[in-house]
């Protein structure tokens, strides 16, 4: 199992939130709406995913689990 | 009948806890439109803004929970917990502690939704959050027509640093929202 990080664009609004909460994983386009880095959520960064995706203010940021290969 | 539960202590904690409770309510609502309005400086990202809006809102409660347990258990005047969370019940002071109760159940409406928010989905802990406009006015009239205080110098000074505080957040976010159009979320 693996987890991914989705953004929903027809809910994110472009508050950038998860952006400071995961710096590491999430940077913004020039208009202020996340880019993911592509791959999995490496183990270490899940917890601070789980908190980014909770603290979108519109709930926009999802944590997909996935068969892991 | 102790000195302790019908003594002046317990009003004087009342009184305390309800003033802390409306500071603590003001910052959270100030806050909460702050980030609405999507305030953030270098010094101020926006989690922190966010996180603090919660975190004071959870405090509040905690002091909300003290200001009626204290109310309660002061037997000077025989107000019960029914009173404090069915508005207008009470015969003491009707309209004005009913006022208060009214607060109060917005209050926890509104911090039971969002701690379940990521179940309860966006759309409907939205609308629900809306309760939080509600909420305020009604609590800042509790703390002007109830209290002992009422009418005090002071007492009014600070509920009007209170409306200033959010009605500087309100046109900080209108300022910044309403010229650029930006599409509402
Ligand atoms: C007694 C409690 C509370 C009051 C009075 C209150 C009030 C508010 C207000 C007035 C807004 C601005 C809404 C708008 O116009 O869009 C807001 C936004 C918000 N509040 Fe609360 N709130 C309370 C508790 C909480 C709690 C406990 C949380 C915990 C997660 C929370 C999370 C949020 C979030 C995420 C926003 C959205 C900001 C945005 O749209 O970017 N609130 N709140
Ligand atoms: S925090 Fe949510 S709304 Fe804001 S940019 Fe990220 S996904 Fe979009």
């Amino acid at each position: 199992m693996s987890q991914r990080l989705r953004v929903n664009p027809i809910m994110c609004a472009g508050h950038g939130m998860c952006a400071e909460l995961l710096p590491e994983l999430i940077t913004l386009d020039p208009w202020g709406y996340p880019i993911i880095a592509r791959g999995p959520v490496p183990d270490e960064l899940t917890p601070m995913a789980s908190r980014a995706a909770a603290a979108c203010p519109t709930l926009a940021l999802l944590i997909v689990e996935e068969e892991g290969r | 009948m102790s000195s302790f539960s019908h003594g002046p202590f317990l009003w004087y904690a009342t009184r305390a806890a309800g003033l802390v409770t409306l500071v603590l309510l003001t910052a959270s609502m100030a806050l909460g439109i702050l980030n609405a309005g999507r305030f953030r400086t270098r010094r101020w990202p926006r989690f922190l803004v966010q996180g603090l809006h919660r975190n004071l809102s959870l405090l509040a409660l905690a002091f909300l929970a003290l200001h009626i347990g204290t109310t309660v258990i002061d037997t000077y005047v025989s107000i019960g917990l029914p009173d404090a969370l069915i508005p207008f019940l009470s015969p003491y002071k009707r309209f004005w502690l009913g006022l208060g109760a009214l607060a109060s159940d917005l209050m926890i409406v509104l911090a039971v939704t969002s701690v379940t928010r990521l179940h309860l989905g966006h759309r409907a802990w939205r609308l629900i959050h809306w309760a939080g406009y509600l909420c305020w006015p009604v609590a800042v009239m509790h703390g002007l027509g109830t209290g002992t205080d009422h009418g005090r110098a002071w007492m009014v000074g600070l509920t009007l640093g209170c409306v200033a505080a959010v009605a500087g957040a309100a046109a900080y976010r209108a300022a910044r929202l309403l010229p650029a159009r930006r599409l509402a979320r």
